[in-house]
């Protein structure tokens, strides 16, 4: 998944503002490889649509330049893009069958009708909805409308496929079975993705990398996994997965560790992630299947602290302590057999790895 | 009770106490679609008296005028077994002349030898001063032989023609106002013909009508599309300021506007008085853009926009930006998307604006009586000069029911080629 | 359980009814509605009948303007909802309605004699006193012009219709009446035999070839007060018109119109009171008052029709407020008289309605 080489998608020292008065992207760098499935992530308002609908050209971008392999597209109107996409709600033209609907980025093409026929037949077929070409959109259910946006983004063999918060509309667990379909499809085609969601558990399933944008700017852009193990700042902590905040400052840098004072006035050892100097303020960032109840083996740091609340989820119980001035400290334990009973109000040790408690950007 | 209904139907499902359980469920709704079908009533009751009643009464003044047989009811009774050779015989002139003397003695309203005459005048125009000439003297006739006396006051009664129209028109259910409606009319003989082209007026501007209805719909449809489109699409502050622009005149009276269309189109108006300054037109060669067709178009054009807006409006309101991007990332360019993808999608918008527009131009009364002149005028003024000025209530009624039944002609055709279905106000 | 509820609520009903009946008396007893052709002609008649009759009795009368025709007549006794007590209308329209029994009959013994003690039978002009209507005023259409634009005017009934000679847009009513009667006379139809030509179908077609040759240049009137306006505003050249309302614009507003009598079409005024009328006695004491000797003389002060009664001449004198005997302005002048003809009532009874359709016709054609 290295981008370096010769990016497919490149954008350049892309802002785009609205009102002149506000950018909603800031400086956008972003280089994606052919074949790549790449998610923009993040919160409603932090750019990432914004950035889709610049590359597929339904907004024009107030500086910078964005490369569609290799070629500048700042001025190449969106039907010349080539670029497949799949919308929000689909989309699908509502006067038209699944199969017209699917015929017709053939036919502005100037495909011959026997061409079109076959194509349409594929790819419905690789959505698995071969019997369904003579029906309205509005006769079928969420999944299936989402299949054929998705055949319809595919169906004329784009290089680049841009989905914008395509699974948004559907229930929890049609949404995950059409997550591993698009991966699926995806694999298949080797056709690159571009992908927006605010879903995080989306971007984590489906994404070669994902770009966490927040108020217009990429705050991070890494594989899944990076993401969670090493995320680079608060807010993608944060944003990313569940997550334990401890407010301090440093004390001590030694190497890639560094020692913080809590606001509670316990001094722990961190791994050294966003601080720079001596003296900073610091959000201590700890996972809570990171952290241990009354750890048996000898740990980094080892605070005490007092049970606030249990909550009983069958694999774990969720349990809320009163750490380092923090009563809103989660820790996931699992449900074993041999594990001593917890009771609200009881002391405990709550102890950790110093690898796992990551010292990032102060956020107050 | 139960083992009966059992027999009947041994399939039923029975409820508990053993009542089959469709009557139970009809027991229990029924209260509640009664209680629905009262809340409805005050509604059902009104469309009746006020549509319904008068439309039923329009269409049977249209066919039904007794004026003949209420002046004379015993002749208008035997006058039927009249065979119509020469002059009637005694007892008809005796029928006659006795129903004329108890008409002008009751001088009932509706009952009286002018009503009489007026009915009479418009099958066989210059009849009406015979009769009511003859009104003022038949009460010298005090004995027979009727016949003769009855001539004796007028010659013309020697005219056969006069007895063959009296036995038509003492029917009550005549096709006479039909006919006269359509441009035809009885000759001497009684057979239907085309009435001479000097006195044709209806049947041209019927066509006349739905033509500039056409017209009119069409220059309400070309130019509302792009306002609604541009409503469509704005920002919400800047689209709702536009909307109150469009719908400003709406608010504004119906009279006020034409008033306003007249002030601006006629010889010595506005736009005249400019062409004439920037020596466009000169002075004497001012154009001539009301009291006649054109003047109607235009300000029926205006009158009638917001009716083609509006429901073009709330449907483009409803399709998403998203297909025309849709279209436009699969290749399309903006032309063949619009054509294609949006304006297909429009037509619901479409087919209900053009109804209402053609609809509403067909019966549009005030604005072409004010600025149409003399051949801007429409079917409706014709249908309001009878009731108002000429009192042919009966043929303003059968005008009114052709035009009821074109324009339910033109909705079938229409339900045919669009699907009535399809029209969406929004 | 239901007979009561009707009971009661049918005496509700009737109970409103009875109040509402009173309140009705009580409020319409004390005026009468009378209905004229609005403008100088109805103030004319509100300086000489209406303000005398109100100082006499103390009753009020409510003044409405209409543009003639029994429409609305008809359509209020139909309907038995008679809100007019006397209506002015003209003489067609006044024997049409009564053969039609829309008004009540009016007993002409009842009328005042004249100031002479000729009984009224014998005083009114000959043809004024009909079954269901006592006539007022004799008034005449004639055709008028501006005489500041026009220096050489035109002086006979065929140069109204003489485009090259005298250019400029026409005023005409629209409607056939009068239209005809002139389109013949302007032809060469002497007025005597106009009813009769027009009696034909050549006549009638001759008349319509004749309004053929001025139709692009007409622009058509309907309400009376109109002709004058036109010819102030200079939209028309000359325009046909009821003799008084160009005479009140020349003699009250000083507009330079000129009459031309030449072709008048003179017809009769009458009052009628609607079959049903609420306040009949009240409207029929007013027709009494108003159509007396003095009253009917005052008013040709204020406007130039003829009064009705003979013993009515002599007392005609000047205009109400300036020195304009009124004698040569009525259409019953002697030298107006010289080429005239009176509104043939029967000819129109007969072929109003056929003449109207081909009228229309010819206009949308």
């Amino acid at each position: 998944m290295n981008s370096s080489a010769d990016p497919f998608v490149s954008f350049r020292e892309v802002q785009k503002s609205y009102d002149g008065e506000i950018l909603v992207v800031k400086n956008l760098n972003l280089d994606i490889a052919k074949g790549e499935f790449l998610t923009m992530l993040g919160p409603s308002g932090s750019g990432k649509s914004t950035c889709l609908m610049m590359l597929a050209g339904f907004e024009p971008a107030t500086n910078g330049e964005i490369y569609l392999g290799g070629r500048p597209i700042n001025k190449v109107p969106p039907h010349k893009r080539g670029i497949g996409m799949v919308f929000q709600n689909y989309a699908l033209f509502p006067h038209m069958s699944v199969s017209e609907n699917l015929a017709y980025p053939l036919q502005v093409r100037k495909m011959s009708g026997a061409d079109v026929k076959a194509k349409v037949k594929r790819a419905l077929d690789m959505v698995e909805l071969g019997d369904f070409g003579d029906r309205r959109p509005a006769q079928l259910s969420g999944g299936q409308q989402q299949r054929v946006a998705v055949a319809r983004a595919l169906v004329f063999e784009p290089d680049l496929v841009l989905m914008d918060e395509p699974l948004g509309a559907l229930d929890k667990q049609l949404r995950e079975q059409m997550q591993y379909e698009i991966k699926h499809i995806h694999e298949q085609l080797g056709v690159t993705v571009v992908y927006v969601t605010h879903d995080q558990t989306e971007a984590l399933t489906m994404s070669d990398r994902v770009a966490v944008f927040n108020d217009g700017v990429i705050q991070q852009l890494s594989t899944p996994d990076d993401l969670y193990e090493r995320p680079q700042n608060a807010f993608v902590a944060q944003f990313i997965g569940e997550n334990n905040t401890l407010s301090g400052t440093v004390e001590h840098i030694d190497g890639s560790k560094c020692t913080v004072k809590t606001d509670g006035g316990d001094t722990v050892i961190a791994e050294k992630v966003n601080v720079d100097k001596v003296g900073d303020r610091t959000t201590l960032s700890l996972r809570p299947e990171r952290v241990e109840l009354d750890p048996s083996s000898a740990m980094d740091d080892v605070l005490p602290g007092k049970i606030e609340e249990l909550i009983y989820l069958g694999d774990h119980i969720r349990v809320r302590v009163d750490v380092a001035g923090n009563d809103e400290f989660i820790v996931k334990v699992r449900n074993r057999s041999d594990m001593r009973p917890l009771a609200a109000g009881q002391a405990v040790q709550i102890g950790w790895n110093s690898s796992d408690c990551k010292a990032l950007d102060f956020t107050g | 009770m139960s083992e009966v209904s059992a027999q009947q139907n041994p399939n039923a499902i029975l409820s508990d106490d053993g009542v089959p359980l469709k009557q139970k469920l009809a027991r229990t709704t029924r209260t509640l679609k009664w209680r629905a079908f009262l809340l409805t009533l005050p509604l059902v009751l009104f469309l009746f008296i006020s549509f319904v009643l008068p439309i039923g009464q329009m269409l049977l003044r249209s066919v039904h005028n007794p004026s003949a047989s209420n002046v004379l009811p015993q002749f208008a009774e035997i006058i039927q077994d009249w065979d119509e050779q020469g002059l009637p015989d005694e007892a008809v002139f005796a029928a006659f002349v006795d129903d004329m003397q108890t008409a002008k003695k009751n001088r009932e309203i509706g009952k009286t030898i002018g009503n009489l005459a007026t009915r009479m005048n418009y099958e066989m125009p210059g009849t009406r001063s015979l009769f009511t000439s003859t009104g003022r003297k038949v009460n010298k006739i005090k004995a027979g032989p009727y016949k003769e006396a009855l001539l004796k006051t007028n010659k013309k009664w020697d005219n056969p023609v006069i007895w063959r129209t009296l036995k038509r028109v003492s029917r009550d259910y005549t096709p006479a106002f039909y006919l006269a409606a359509l441009d035809r009319k009885y000759d001497d003989d009684g057979n239907i013909v085309r009435a001479d082209e000097l006195y044709q007026i209806y049947v041209s501007n019927f066509g006349k009508t739905l033509g500039m209805s056409v017209v009119i719909t069409f220059f309400c449809f070309i130019l509302a599309f792009p306002v609604a489109y541009l409503l469509s699409t704005l920002p919400m502050r800047t689209s709702n300021l536009l909307m109150i622009l469009v719908l400003l005149p709406f608010w504004t009276s119906l009279l006020v506007r034409t008033t306003a269309w007249i002030a601006i189109l006629q010889t010595e108006g506005i736009i005249n008085d400019i062409l004439v300054y920037l020596g466009v037109v000169a002075d004497d060669g001012r154009i001539q853009m009301i009291y006649n067709q054109t003047g109607t178009i235009i300000s029926m054009v205006h009158i009638l926009l917001p009716f083609m807006i509006l429901p073009l409006y709330s449907v483009m309101k409803t399709i998403s930006p998203s297909y025309m991007r849709a279209a436009r990332s699969m290749g399309g360019t903006p032309f063949n998307a619009f054509r294609r993808i949006y304006f297909p999608q429009t037509l619901p918008g479409i087919a209900a604006g053009t109804l209402l527009v053609f609809i509403l131009s067909i019966g549009f009364y005030i604005t072409p009586a004010l600025v149409g002149g003399e051949d801007g005028i429409l079917i409706s003024n014709l249908i309001a000069y009878h009731i108002q000025k000429s009192l042919n209530w009966s043929l303003g009624a059968a005008l009114g029911a052709i035009l009821l039944v074109v324009i339910l002609v033109l909705y079938w055709l229409y339900n045919k080629l669009v699907g009535i279905e399809k029209l969406s106000f929004g | 359980m239901k007979l009561p509820k009707l009971l009661l609520s049918s005496l509700i009903a009737a109970g409103l009814m009875s109040t509402a009946g009173l309140a009705q008396a009580g409020s319409h007893s004390e005026s009468i509605t009378v209905v004229s052709w609005g403008g100088a002609y109805t103030k004319s008649q509100v300086e000489a009948y209406h303000k005398p009759w109100i100082a006499k009795t103390g009753k009020q009368i409510k003044s409405e303007d209409y543009n003639g025709g029994t429409a609305e007549i008809k359509a209020q006794v139909e309907a038995g909802n008679v809100t007019w007590d006397l209506v002015d209308v003209e003489l067609s329209d006044a024997i049409r309605a009564c053969d039609e029994g829309l008004l009540e009959t009016i007993d002409h013994s009842e009328l005042p004699a004249g100031a002479d003690g000729k009984p009224a039978t014998e005083d009114f002009m000959e043809g004024t006193l009909h079954e269901c209507a006592v006539a007022n005023i004799v008034w005449s259409t004639i055709f008028a012009y501006d005489k500041s634009k026009m220096a050489d005017g035109p002086k006979t009934i065929a140069d109204f219709f003489d485009l090259e000679k005298f250019p400029g847009k026409r005023g005409l009513r629209k409607n056939p009446k009068s239209n005809l009667e002139f389109a013949l006379m302007a032809d060469g139809v002497a007025a005597k035999d106009v009813y009769e030509v027009l009696a034909t179908e050549e006549g009638v077609d001759r008349a319509f070839k004749k309004l053929d040759s001025i139709k692009d240049s007409v622009i058509w009137w309907e309400a009376g007060a109109q002709p004058p306006q036109l010819l102030a505003d200079g939209e028309v050249a000359m325009t046909t018109a009821y003799n008084g309302r160009i005479f009140n614009a020349v003699a009250g507003e000083d507009k330079p119109f000129e009459i031309v009598w030449d072709g008048q079409i003179w017809d009769l005024d009458l009052w009628v009171i609607p079959k049903g009328a609420k306040n009949k006695d009240l409207a029929m004491d007013f027709l009494k008052f108003s159509t007396a000797t003095e009253q009917l003389a005052a008013q040709a002060s204020y406007i130039s029709y003829g009064p009705a009664r003979m013993s009515s001449a002599p007392l005609v004198g000047k205009y109400h407020n300036k020195d304009i005997d009124m004698g040569p302005q009525m259409p019953t002048a002697p030298d107006n008289l010289t080429n005239a003809v009176q509104n043939n009532f029967e000819f129109w009874a007969d072929n109003q309605d056929q003449l109207s359709e081909r009228f229309n016709a010819w206009l949308a054609g």
